[in-house]
């Protein structure tokens, strides 16, 4: 289990334990997380999954790939270096803890 | 005072309504119904990556069981609506039991549109609604020798697509000229139609279904009107569905291929509303029904928004996806009358946009492994944005540019 904590924008923390092999989405929206929308269900399509990853844990996770680049650039809020789509970011194995922030808004 | 709202529906539409009137700060009770005795959960999944085997039934539901709980949302399954008593407002349900609202939300859906042809009912006739038809699906899609699929909308090429990784000999049937002609261009139905030939399936368009053959009550094929058998020792209709208006009608409340609703998705009873697939709105200049996430998402938020105090008419951009042999198709707007169209992007290379017009205005767009195309061409359409077809067909045109010279 890894501890996944995200931020919302006014500062609201929210900690989960998340299985490895489950995504950051996926545990946000099982768990009811505001703030994330996931129109999609996690097929890269609709950018409103948005979050900023904190850089001490960016390398956890598999580089950005074309398709997730080309929705960072038309998400609602500004896109930052941390940007990811967490639909796009699966637990793995060993991880001991993970933090995100949220935008102010997803679409 | 505190008002409660009872909705009928655990879909999309009922659950969406449910959580963003939470959202908007509602604080009474709200209540879901659904006659489906188990969790909401997501029907996209269950023609495409689950039915690949790429998602676990575990991972459909919308939300773990506790956070109904937490959002003070009260969901009942395994409970039938069967009756609307407007004088005093209550719904009547299966068992007897009367429930009081103050205000109702309808999000009762569609069901599949049965075939209407001689052998119907045969043993290895599927259809693809429930998770229960999805389960019973996947589990002859490993025994069959030959599979025909009736229709060539979204879900029968879903199927296709599936059918086909499996390795099981596919065939469409469509009765049109050309794939999904009801909901994209030439352009995208001539694409996917090679994607799909390339794929293995054999595709037969302008073929009408006469009846299905069988033997000792299991379907052996399918016979078009021509006279011609299609082979099958499984066949899957996707026909497209029909609403459920059946509570609406019964309750006196205006139906016509739906439950109509105004701009702000009220009935023709004020302390009702409709939403989701069941639903039929005001669109621009015409009335519409539309069956897809987005719609039935929005359109929850819409009612929220209405309960709450604050309603505006629902004018949300519809979109919608598929994804076929790992080529996504997101469709922004609505296609319908369109009378011009330009091609973005590279079709060889299988990424590219269809932009379509409609006297002269930009109405939708199809974009083929273009995502962030169509999260531009959602601004565009909202803002009423004029692009010309001749300037989309010039060297250097990108969606994108356009979209960031709204916003600038
Ligand atoms: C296999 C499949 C794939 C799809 N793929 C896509 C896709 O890729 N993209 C997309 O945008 N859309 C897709 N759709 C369409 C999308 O799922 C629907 O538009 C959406 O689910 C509609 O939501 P809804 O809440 O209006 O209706 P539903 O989700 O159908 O929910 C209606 C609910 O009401 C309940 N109900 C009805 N009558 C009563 C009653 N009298 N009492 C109690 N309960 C009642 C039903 O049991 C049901 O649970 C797909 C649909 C299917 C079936
Ligand atoms: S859930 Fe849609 S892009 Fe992540």
């Amino acid at each position: 289990m890894a501890e996944v904590t995200l931020i919302s924008h006014s500062g609201t923390r929210t900690t989960l334990e998340v299985p490895p092999g489950t995504s950051v989405m996926r545990a946000a929206i099982a768990n009811g997380v505001r703030g994330i929308y996931a129109e999609c269900g996690g097929d890269t399509m609709c950018a409103t999954c948005h979050v900023y990853v904190d850089p001490e844990f960016a390398g956890l996770f598999p580089p950005v790939n074309e398709d997730e680049d080309e929705m960072l650039e038309a998400t609602a809020c500004d896109r930052l270096p941390s940007s990811r789509l967490s639909c796009r970011l699966t637990i793995p194995d060993g991880c001991g803890a993970v933090v995100v922030r949220l935008p102010e808004s997803q679409r | 005072m505190s008002e409660r709202v009872v909705i009928v529906g655990a879909g999309h539409a009922g659950i969406s309504t449910a959580f963003e009137l939470r959202e908007a700060g509602f604080a009474g009770p709200v209540v879901v119904l659904d006659q489906a005795g188990h969790e909401p959960y997501e029907r996209p999944p269950l023609s495409k990556a689950w039915l690949a085997g790429a998602v676990s039934t575990g991972e459909l539901a919308f939300r773990g069981p506790e956070v109904y709980a937490r959002r003070r949302i009260e969901l009942r399954t395994g409970v039938r609506v069967s009756a609307i008593d407007r004088g005093p407002r209550e719904v009547v349900t299966a068992d007897g039991a009367r429930l009081p609202y103050d205000h109702l939300v309808l999000a009762t859906g569609a069901r599949p549109r049965a075939l209407p042809v001689p052998g119907a009912g045969l043993a290895g006739v599927h259809r693809l609604h429930t998770l229960a038809d999805a389960l019973a699906l996947r589990a002859a899609l490993d025994g069959a020798r030959a599979l025909a699929i009736v229709g060539g909308g979204f879900i029968g090429l879903e199927v296709a697509a599936a059918a086909r990784k499996r390795g099981v000999p596919t065939t469409v049937v469509e009765a049109a000229p050309r794939l999904m002609r009801r909901v994209v261009s030439e352009p995208v139905s001539a694409f996917y139609h090679r994607l799909h030939e390339e794929a293995g399936c054999v595709i037969r368009t302008e073929a009408a279904v006469g009846a299905l053959t069988g033997e000792d009550g299991h379907v052996t094929g399918v016979r078009l009107a021509d006279g011609a058998t299609v082979p099958a020792d499984m066949v899957v209709a996707g026909i497209g569905v029909v609403p459920e208006t059946g509570l609406a009608g019964a309750a006196g409340l205006a139906t016509g291929d739906g439950v109509l609703v105004d701009e702000a998705l009220r009935t023709s009873d004020p302390a009702v509303f409709a939403v989701g697939d069941c639903a039929r709105f005001p669109l621009g200049e015409a009335m519409v029904r539309l069956e897809s996430v987005q719609n039935a998402a929005d359109q929850g938020r819409a009612v929220a928004a209405a309960i709450t105090g604050d309603a505006r008419p629902y004018r949300d951009v519809p979109w919608f996806w598929t994804d076929q042999h790992g080529c996504k198709l997101q469709i922004a707007g609505i296609a319908t009358g369109a009378d011009e169209w330009a091609v973005v992007g590279d079709v060889q290379e299988r990424r590219f946009t269809v932009l379509c017009w409609r006297r002269g205005a930009l109405v939708a767009g199809e974009s083929v492994n273009r995502p962030a195309d169509h999260l531009a061409l959602r601004r565009l359409i909202a803002a009423k944005a004029s692009i010309s077809p001749a300037a989309a067909r010039a060297g250097g045109f990108t969606l994108k540019d356009h979209a960031r010279s709204l916003a600038g």
